[in-house]
């Protein structure tokens, strides 16, 4: 379905070739070739797509079907994918009974509307800003310092935010000098969804902003001139051109954002879940690993597993189909 | 005229106020300082005595003297020395592989209505909107022998779908008439792709290497799932050990020092191995950094 996306862009068929022409025209689409001929045209293309297809279904292709073990009484030491007996439902069953399982879908949950509202917004606010500034070189610097935390990996993330806001962190430590108690965000379970959101704004909020920077310089700066000419003023012109312009781009990422509701940081909760405890540290990607991997339970696992991934391909459908009900382009498109 | 020019802004643009320009001046020092400040303190602790560590009771935000004791310490140890190696190894060979397998298979989907273009693509696309899940994705590793293994760090993250089309989209918008003609000149695809095609998109490889070196080079989770031998292990996974749970690694040296037995790491050192860690995209993000935009974009267009 996807696959339909581009594939029908503007090189594809073209009238004119119907009949295989002299060497040139051959190489003009033509579907009507026979498929040896076609062959004879393309092997080379598909020598070089091998190595990714091999990849592709050893690491996805496999694993996505190899899912059936969720249906499985599964034991890797008798019998294995193969004889494993099959129990039907019964791990999804008792998954839906599991509070552990429960409390991993609401905190999944919990955090993305959270972060829908208190993350999203940011990279945009953080692009206007940027757009604002009038001295290039300045913005170009602003940008470098933003962009980079996107590079680190999150174990250096939470190492930092642990150096800065845990109990033997900076800002605890220029406390105490001070005479005040010490603070330690980084155990307390009552403010860690500020504490995961303060690192995802740290690590991906500047980097959010290219798009929507990308998306502000093709906006026609005649039409701010024109506002300027009939009267409007900054914030005028920021409502009534600015953010119109943006729409698109910000129809899109919500969009995208909704179809991946159910990806909240996999490393990020799974390297703060012993500090803070499972209670409100548990989300979708880490039951699995504790509840099936840790425990060697792979049937049970590979059932929660399968249910993310089925629930998160539902939403990205859904998402695309609003999309485009709603007129915007949406993920991918038909056209 | 002329001295709108020198503000930079437009001759209709009306300037800000003062109070709004200075507003949003100490916004942007302050969003430029919650990035720096961190990297400076800790780099600054990294390079300090113990005795400046244990004033500062803690992490060191005013310099007094420099010293390099913790990354001497650290890499007369043979934990963290051979875990850069590791990661430096995993980086350099995953990397390779990464861009060499996404480059071919990039420009083999670069031209549709070829020979099983769609489900070709069907394939790569689907990659998008379905994650096969951990626990298959583990056995499957494991069936394949691959546990312990440097490859378990490489072949399962080797493609990714994004970087495929990106890469696959900038080919696309290369002009079919220079391929044509080279065609016509006898020229066989691998050669248009090594001869034309990618002297043409340098700098969108360039930052797709830097995604998958990036991608290698922070990855610990994989190592944590598949390498049981932590000499083995890579620099992201010591980091994990030794800065988040603040763990001594069983075969650790460092901290043995004057003690006779393992202790947890010091402060210095830890900020070391942060630093250490920080390092290579610190060297290479200067010199990709200015294509940033042409590849996200693409992506987040096509994609």
């Amino acid at each position: 379905m996807s696959a339909d996306a581009d594939t029908r862009s503007a090189t594809e068929v073209r009238p004119g070739a119907t009949q295989a022409g002299p060497a040139v025209g051959a190489q003009k689409d033509t579907r009507r070739d026979s498929f040896a001929a076609r062959l004879r045209r393309d092997w080379p293309l598909l020598v070089m797509a091998m190595p990714m297809l091999v990849i592709v279904t050893a690491f996805w292709w496999v694993p996505a079907l190899g899912n059936v073990i969720a249906f499985q009484d599964y034991n890797p030491f008798s019998g294995g994918i193969l004889g494993s007996p099959i129990i039907g439902f019964t791990n999804f069953a008792q998954l839906f009974g599991d509070p552990q399982f429960i409390r991993a879908v609401v905190n999944t949950v919990g955090i993305t509307a959270f972060q829908l509202v208190f993350y999203f917004p940011v990279p945009i606010a953080l692009a206007l800003l940027l757009n604002s500034v009038v001295s290039g070189r300045l913005r170009a610097f602003i940008q470098g310092v933003v962009y980079l935390p996107h590079f680190f990996s999150w174990v250096l993330v939470v190492a930092i935010f642990q150096q800065m806001f845990g109990g033997a962190g900076l800002i605890a430590q220029i406390l105490r000098d001070h005479g005040h108690a010490g603070i330690d965000w980084m155990t307390n379970s009552d403010t860690f969804i500020l504490l995961v959101t303060a690192e995802t704004v740290w690590k991906d909020a500047g980097w959010g902003t290219i798009v929507f920077l990308a998306a502000l310089s093709t906006i026609d700066p005649n039409l701010y001139e024109a506002a300027a000419v009939d009267g409007a003023r900054r914030w005028r012109r920021m409502w009534h051109i600015t953010l119109p312009g943006l729409r698109p781009v910000i129809v899109l990422l919500l969009i995208l954002r909704l179809g991946d509701a159910l990806n909240v940081g996999f490393e990020q909760f799974m390297l703060q879940r012993g500090a803070v405890g499972s209670k409100v540290s548990e989300v979708f990607d880490t039951f699995v690993y504790w509840s099936g991997l840790r425990t060697g339970d792979f049937g049970y696992g590979a059932a929660a597993g399968l249910f993310k991934g089925l629930v998160g391909l539902a939403l990205i459908l859904v998402a695309n189909r609003v999309a485009h009900a709603l007129g915007e382009r949406g993920v991918y498109s038909r056209s | 005229m002329s001295k709108t020019k020198v503000s930079g802004l437009a001759p209709w643009e009306e300037p800000g106020s003062a109070a709004g320009r200075i507003g949003k001046g100490g916004v942007l020092a302050l969003i430029a300082l919650a990035v720096l400040l961190p990297l400076y303190t800790i780099v600054l602790t990294s390079l300090s005595s113990a005795d400046t560590v244990n004033r500062a009771g803690g992490l060191v935000l005013v310099p007094d003297g420099i010293t390099f004791d913790a990354y001497r310490q650290i890499f007369s140890d043979s934990v963290v020395s051979r875990a850069v190696l590791v990661s430096t190894g995993v980086t350099v060979a995953g990397t390779a592989v990464s861009l060499g397998v996404s480059v071919l298979g990039a420009y083999a989907l670069s031209r549709p209505g070829t020979l099983f273009h769609r489900p070709i693509l069907f394939c790569v696309l689907l990659m998008f909107v379905f994650f096969p899940g951990l626990i298959p994705t583990y056995l499957m590793v494991a069936s394949l022998g691959l546990k312990d293994s440097y490859w378990s760090l490489i072949l399962p993250s080797a493609v990714s779908a994004f970087n495929v089309v990106v890469l696959r989209a900038f080919f696309m918008n290369i002009p079919r008439e220079l391929l044509d003609s080279a065609r016509i000149d006898g020229a066989g695809e691998f050669r248009i792709l090594w001869r034309i095609v990618l002297p043409l998109s340098k700098a969108v490889t360039a930052v797709i290497g830097l995604f998958y070196a990036v991608g290698y080079w922070n990855a610990w989770f994989n190592a944590m799932l598949f390498i049981d031998d932590t000499r083995k292990w890579p620099l992201a996974l010591i980091l994990r050990s030794y800065v988040v749970d603040s763990n001594p690694l069983p075969t650790a040296t460092v901290g043995v020092n004057g003690f006779g037995h393992v202790a947890p790491p010091t402060l210095a050192i830890k900020m070391a191995i942060v630093a250490i860690a920080v390092l290579p995209a610190l060297i290479i993000y200067p010199f990709v950094q200015r294509h940033f935009t042409k590849g996200v974009i693409i992506g987040a267009i096509k994609g």
